[in-house]
């Protein structure tokens, strides 16, 4: 694998020279919060935010998409026909994606992109993106990721892994989209083996860096109905407010919501980021709601993320340890708690 | 605050045991710093992980809603104002609750005390009146005092208005010079600064509902956002559906927010919800004299009538 060296000085620069054939993305403070946005203009990602308050899973999936219009002017040639909305694909690339967040990217695939189905909003505006990634250098206290199959310098996702070396960055190039994506940006410089031997050593200071291990090792064996029928449910829902912040922040909850709204005789169909969190989630048009009830729903949630995903697709959980939802849960629910409860559950016979 | 927690896993133990009550609702300890989790106790030995420091800053009144048991439940000066509300809007029976009064010290803002360290903060402990933080470089001593979150700095009712038992002393209730101070800020706006200013203040909201639900008035089966026949707001991200959200809410609120702040601590975004529900304190205060949840025995002046009303407009 090719390994670029990108002095600290030339980097600026060579952003804005990939700025002319990709749009860019990165993270950027919105108020006191650090988010993943389009760069606007000459603006700079913050190569130095520690973590985004939001995945930056919304330059793929964005919280509201628009899908289909169509025109109700019966005097216009296909009116009330949906056809699909005129969205830019051209080249993007994400910077500054962390490696937990470009797994998650690499997960969410699995839903959106199966042999009987393809969801062509998703996976064309994934197929336009080059995931720049920057490693991990020191995890904060909510990372968990070498717990759950990624960690501070995982690769899988990315198409670029940016390592911080203080005066330059070294850049691993993984894919073709990676290479032009450097190519673009002017950066050709190949390390040294001394600068990659550099990457390991940082690595390996990352990994020891996070303290915190949560036990998956048991989930695949257990039985689904024994956790679904757990005890522990209600306690870890009680202080739930149902709120849809973990799922909001979660870099893979991919679940969304279709609306329609006409203005005039101009319609359109979009969707939104849903929650399982919220009652309206499954409320049936008949007025049955099959998780009407709060521990229903926190169960849902936990169990999608660390049991039916893993038995459908035997790919590891579906939670890749970033921490958002620890940090931002309004009642401190914590996923890593959740996750030892079930690892450990055995059925009282 | 530490001795509080003493006395309410005592008297929390006593409850259970004695059968008084089915259950205590409080806070237990978080598994981060700084965190706590509200909490439901149903045996006298989880009564034992009942806690509380600076940092109980959601509101306990919540968890009543519509229950059946009968329940012991921790209330600091804002969260016993909103179970009044709850009992004079009938989402819950007084003589289902036991309230343990805990006369307030204020709670502070947990990003404020973040700022002061370069670090994440690693540990979190107070003692009286004097809390010390953290980070794996630094340790550093302050004064809760000196950090409350906004709302707890402009508390006027610390101490619980209904109680049945209190845990300590009653507190000295501050008094304020200029109480709506910030209200009055954004009155004296003109329009276009106004909208400016309302533009900005709701600008990076993903429309969770934390705040909503975090709220103990947000109790409606289905809120007016969630409502799909008719559908009265857009769902997406557009700019005047998440404006009518918050504005509509507010209103909601007038004449029953207590600014116990919950809906501030829960956003995940740093949204400065209250700038709205303040205006509407004061409207309430001015136009009807009238502090919410401060009386059983009186309902919030939107939802009464009264023949000698002064206005002719209602006669």
């Amino acid at each position: 694998m090719k390994v670029i060296k990108i002095d600290k000085n030339q980097w600026t620069q060579g952003v804005d020279a990939a700025r002319k054939s990709y749009q860019l993305f990165g993270p950027v403070k919105i108020k006191e919060n650090y988010c993943f946005a389009p760069l606007q203009g000459t603006q700079q990602p913050d190569m130095n935010v520690v973590d985004t308050v939001l995945s930056p899973k919304s330059a793929v999936f964005p919280q509201t998409e628009k899908l289909l219009s169509a025109t109700l002017d019966a005097s216009k040639p296909a009116h009330h026909l949906m056809k699909r909305a005129d969205t830019d694909y051209s080249p993007r690339a994400v910077i500054g994606i962390r490696p937990f967040d470009a797994r998650a990217i690499d997960l969410v695939k699995l839903n959106f992109d199966t042999k009987e189905y393809r969801d062509p909003y998703w996976c064309d505006a994934h197929d336009a993106t080059t995931f720049v990634g920057l490693a991990v250098n020191t995890p904060s206290q909510f990372d968990f990721s070498t717990s759950m199959g990624s960690g501070p310098f995982d690769e899988k996702g990315l198409d670029v892994l940016l390592v911080d070396t203080d005066s330059a960055y070294l850049a691993k190039v993984i894919t073709e989209k990676g290479q032009a994506f450097m190519a673009c940006a002017g950066f050709d410089q190949e390390a040294t083996p001394d600068d990659v031997q550099k990457i390991e050593a940082l690595k390996k200071t990352a990994e020891q860096a996070i303290t915190t291990k949560v036990d998956t090792d048991n989930l695949k064996e257990k039985s689904l109905l024994d956790l679904h029928q757990a005890p522990f449910w209600d306690d870890v829902a009680f202080s739930c407010i149902n709120c849809g912040t973990c799922t909001f922040v979660c870099p893979t909850c991919w679940c969304f919501d279709i609306q329609d709204e006409t203005k005039g005789n101009d319609t359109i169909r979009f969707r939104n980021w849903d929650s399982c969190m919220s009652p309206l989630f499954t409320l049936h048009g008949s007025g049955h709601n099959p998780r009407g009830e709060k521990t229903q729903r926190v169960r849902q949630r936990f169990m999608h993320k660390l049991k039916y995903f893993l038995d459908k697709y035997d790919q590891g959980t579906m939670c890749v340890g970033c921490g958002r939802c620890v940090k931002s849960c309004p009642v401190n629910i914590d996923i890593r708690e959740v996750c030892n409860l079930m690892n450990a559950y055995e059925p009282q016979k | 605050m530490e001795s509080y927690t003493e006395q309410i896993r005592t008297l929390a133990v006593d409850l259970l045991k004695s059968g008084k009550v089915d259950v205590v609702i409080g806070y237990r300890k978080g598994s981060v710093p700084m965190a706590t989790v509200p909490f439901m106790a149903r045996t006298p030995e989880q009564a034992k992980q009942l806690t509380w420091d600076s940092h109980c800053t959601l509101n306990l009144a919540n968890y009543l809603t519509n229950r059946q048991e009968k329940i012991g439940i921790i209330a600091k000066g804002c969260d016993s104002r909103n179970i009044v509300n709850h009992i004079v809007e009938n989402k819950i029976n007084r003589d289902q609750l036991h309230i343990i009064g805990v006369p307030c010290k204020g709670m502070v803002n947990p990003k404020e005390l973040q700022a002061l360290l370069d670090d994440k903060i690693v540990s979190y402990s107070e003692s009286g009146s004097t809390l010390t933080i953290a980070s794996s470089q630094a340790e550093i001593k302050i004064e809760r005092e000196d950090h409350l979150r906004d709302n707890c700095s402009l508390c006027t009712h610390r101490n619980p208005v209904i109680y049945d038992d209190l845990v300590g002393e009653v507190v000295t209730e501050p008094v304020l010079d200029d109480p709506f101070k910030d209200v009055n800020a954004i009155e004296a706006m003109d329009t276009d600064t106004k909208w400016n200013y309302f533009d900005d203040l709701l600008d990076g909201c993903i429309r969770c509902y934390a705040c909503r639900n975090a709220c103990p008035l947000c109790y409606c089966p289905t809120c007016f956002v969630d409502e799909s026949d008719p559908q009265w707001v857009g769902k997406g991200q557009n700019e005047t559906d998440i404006k009518t959200f918050h504005f509509l809410r507010a209103f909601h609120c007038a004449g029953r927010c207590t600014d116990c702040g919950a809906c501030e601590a829960a956003c995940p975004m740093d949204i400065h919800v209250r700038a709205f529900t303040r205006k509407l304190i004061k409207d309430s205060k001015e136009l009807f004299g009238w502090e919410a949840g401060l009386d059983i025995s009186k309902r919030p002046p939107l939802d009464t009538f009264a023949p000698d009303d002064p206005n002719d407009f209602i006669k």
